[in-house]
């Protein structure tokens, strides 16, 4: 049989990611897309202990560890310094989770990207700072019960809406910026060709499912993510400078059937769920407009 | 000059097979060879193998390369048996001293 996806495998097996782990198929499809000239950049995140401990390491191409507030900045110089030895050639990918994105990356990601470096920053979104125990951050969606947002007698789930970064850096210019899920693997790969075709920063948003935090059982991996998809919940899309094009869900399902096979949305009533069905309504409307009308952002220079 | 600790022991040093409970039997007369569960295999350690020796549906995917799971790093996910389009991957309780 013909393989879908490269054969090449750049993660070996033996790391210390959990049953089921979305973050790992995550990186195990990237670097398929990267191939071997590759030097990945990880700040604090899961990814910084799925290696395991110190002489260990999974991945067949270089990690470079940076701290959690660095990862736009150690990307940059990276770039810098195997340019000026003549390696052009090397994909360098920044690789941190919606934490290190989301909230305490995003001043240096944002330099970074407009600074215009041709790099790659990948931002596997587990949705929550599952690394150090599921504490609610700036991607967390309306709705989502977490070790800091509880919910027991009070209903304290988020109250705040997902901030969505792909959109922070369309709005910012970044020629590339695209959303993919561990689900459609085919899709996520087809786009990082895209993205090396294009020289500057390049932004990839990738929906990683985390059974330990979003409390489902860990063979549901890749249907949750593809129930993301299905649902509007995470509508994938790829932009290249000015125009976006939709990927349309070809099996729709409600939000409801999404939400009612994971433990952190349980407490949800009808009321709630209604709710987030209207904003993923509202908002597929929004991206299908701006596919027709084009997004207008300021020239490159 | 290294100016930095570099980790370059592989993983594969690590055995993972302690943390399985289920582990995943693949019905060989049934698979088809589509090769879904080593896409979707978090820990990469489904290898694609000549499969010449194991049984299959038909003449024709007798001669392919059949999955084959490397029990000393599967943890017991069960992706693989939730994926599989023929349903052909059935998870068992892993027991001590077993395998």
């Amino acid at each position: 049989m013909p393989f879908s996806i490269p054969e090449e495998e750049l993660m070996e097996p033996g790391h210390t990611a959990c049953h089921g782990c979305g973050a790992t198929l995550a990186m195990r499809y990237v670097l398929k897309g990267m191939g071997e000239k590759t030097v990945v950049s990880v700040p604090a995140a899961c990814w910084a202990v799925i290696p395991g401990a110190m002489p260990n390491r999974t991945l067949k191409v270089p990690m470079v560890y940076t701290p959690f507030a660095a990862t736009g900045a150690v990307i940059s110089g990276l770039r810098g310094s195997l340019d000026i030895q003549g390696k052009s050639d090397y994909n360098v990918v920044g690789f941190a989770g919606d934490g290190g994105t989301a909230d305490i990356g995003l001043q240096s990601l944002s330099g970074a990207m407009e600074r215009g470096h041709n790099v790659f920053y990948i931002m596997y979104d587990n949705e929550a700072y599952m690394n150090t125990g599921v504490q609610r951050s700036g991607s967390t969606p309306f709705g989502a019960e977490t070790t800091t947002t509880p919910v027991g007698k009070e209903r304290n789930f988020k109250k705040q809406q997902k901030k969505i970064v792909a959109d922070l850096m369309i709005a910012q210019g970044v020629p590339y910026v695209a959303t993919a899920t561990i689900a459609y693997p085919e899709d996520l790969i087809r786009k990082i060709g895209n993205a090396k075709k294009i020289s500057g920063p390049k932004f990839i948003q990738i929906l990683a499912p985390c059974p330990t935090g979003w409390y489902y059982p860990p063979e549901k991996s890749v249907e949750v993510s593809r129930q993301a998809v299905q649902s509007g919940i995470f509508p994938l899309f790829e932009y290249i400078n000015g125009s976006i094009k939709v990927t349309k869900p070809s099996k729709p399902i409600s939000v409801r059937e999404y939400v009612s096979g994971q433990k952190r949305f349980a407490h949800l009533d009808d009321n709630d769920i209604e709710k987030i069905q209207n904003t993923v309504n509202k908002r597929m409307r929004y991206l299908l407009s701006m596919e027709k009308e084009g997004i207008f952002v300021l020239p490159a220079q | 000059m290294i100016m930095a600790p570099i980790a370059d022991v592989s993983s594969r040093v690590n055995h993972t097979d302690s943390w399985r409970i289920q582990k995943p039997i693949i019905d060989y007369s049934k698979c088809i060879r589509c090769m879904i569960c080593w896409k979707f295999c978090p820990d990469a350690c489904i290898d694609v193998v000549d499969g010449g020796a194991i049984a299959a549906p038909s003449e024709r995917t007798l001669k392919m390369e059949a999955p084959v799971i490397d029990m000393d790093y599967c943890k017991g996910c069960g992706i693989c048996a939730n994926e599989c389009p023929e349903k052909c991957i059935e998870m068992v309780l892993d027991e001590k001293g077993e395998d």
